[in-house]
């Protein structure tokens, strides 16, 4: 295994604390201040907004792109887990329908 | 305290974060086996699968911290990819706001994405009595514990078992598979669907974006598309149309 380097230690110690400055940010200051009102309705929107954002590229992307073929075991397991959560009602049953699809698809046939 | 751990929505917290814990523990598994593979010493990737606690910024810095890239780079980099969360920052701020600074850096510093997602459906608005206060805080602990674990237990696992889970197997996927079923369960009114088709097209169409801005560009977008398609409510006016233009 390699070298320990100081630098990049105190490097990850300023990770940890990015981690800390953006997810508390707006708890820093004790101001009173609130938001106003049609902010504080369209973050209604932004947990789902969020999740799509994260999640949809790496559904349909490769290296930056969006996928040419319908080949991707990706697109069967995303199907299959939607199918199972709106028959079940479950995430772990979600996850375990998308992954028993995904796995076969994905080492089996490469896709 | 004591009172708070014995409190039911704590348990409440713990089950909801159980559901998808497999999701983010496969997930966690496989940033442990990237970040070892990536040549970082034993002890830069234990320090960085136990303090960083944010997948995405640290799966960001690894070829900068292997490139050598200057350090301010990889702050930079940590900070924007981690952006979105000033978002959920902002709108969890009137429920943490009677706590200590300290408490609420330590509320902040445990939030990774499900937690405010899950949270924030079980209380859609800030307590007002001390009953709910509480119930709130207790269901945060519970919550966020039991991500903490899943993340950082499942991160030292694949830290260990590096050598033996290729990443091309792409278990990492179930992470992604988590997070869809929280999306489905989310997406229970027409304007909330549109949010996540919006966030989804924008964040593709936006993807060569440096630094994941295309996050941040997909919930700007969906939340001032909903705005918009949102009917006034009752006590606005019925003429200017939902934008920036009523701010006040």
């Amino acid at each position: 295994m390699n070298q320990t380097d100081l630098w990049t230690v105190v490097t990850i110690i300023g990770m940890a604390l990015m981690t800390v400055v953006t997810r508390s940010f707006f708890f820093l200051s004790s101001k009173p201040w609130t938001l106003p009102g049609w902010a504080q309705r369209g973050l209604h929107y932004a947990p789902i907004a969020a999740l799509a954002a994260v999640i949809v590229p790496e559904m349909v992307m490769t290296q930056g792109h969006f996928i040419a073929t319908w080949k991707d075991a990706r697109l069967f397991a995303v199907a299959a887990g939607t199918a199972w959560y709106y028959w079940r009602h479950g995430v772990l049953g979600t996850i375990l329908a998308g992954m028993a699809v995904y796995l076969p698809l994905h080492m089996g046939l490469g896709w | 305290m004591k009172r708070l751990f014995n409190h039911p929505d704590l348990r409440a917290g713990v089950s909801d974060m159980a559901a998808v814990a497999p999701g983010i523990a496969a997930w966690g598994l496989m940033t442990g086996v990237a970040m070892v593979k990536s040549g970082m010493s034993l002890i830069e990737v234990l320090l960085m699968a136990i303090l960083v606690f944010a997948g995405s910024s640290q799966l960001a810095a690894l070829p900068l911290i292997v490139a050598g890239a200057p350090m301010w780079v990889i702050l930079a980099t940590a900070f924007c990819v981690n952006l979105r969360f000033m978002v959920f920052s902002a709108h969890l701020r009137p429920y943490v706001m009677h706590q200590s600074l300290w408490k609420r850096m330590a509320n902040g510093y445990l939030m990774a994405d499900l937690n405010y997602v899950l949270f924030t459906k079980r209380f859609p608005h800030p307590g007002t009595d001390p009953a709910v206060i509480e119930a709130q805080e207790a269901y945060w602990i519970g919550n966020c514990a039991t991500g903490w674990v899943s993340w950082v237990g499942a991160s030292l696992l694949g830290i260990a078992l590096a050598n033996s889970i290729p990443l091309s197997w792409g278990l990492g996927f179930a992470g992604i598979l988590a997070l869809l079923g929280i999306m489905c369960s989310l997406a229970s009114t027409r304007l909330r669907a549109v949010s996540a088709g919006i966030a989804g097209a924008a964040a593709v169409a936006t993807f060569a974006l440096p630094l994941k801005l295309n996050i941040l560009v997909a919930i700007a977008a969906a939340v001032a598309v909903c705005l918009l398609l949102e009917k006034p409510s009752p006590a606005s006016p019925a003429a200017p149309a939902a934008g920036t233009g009523d701010a006040t």
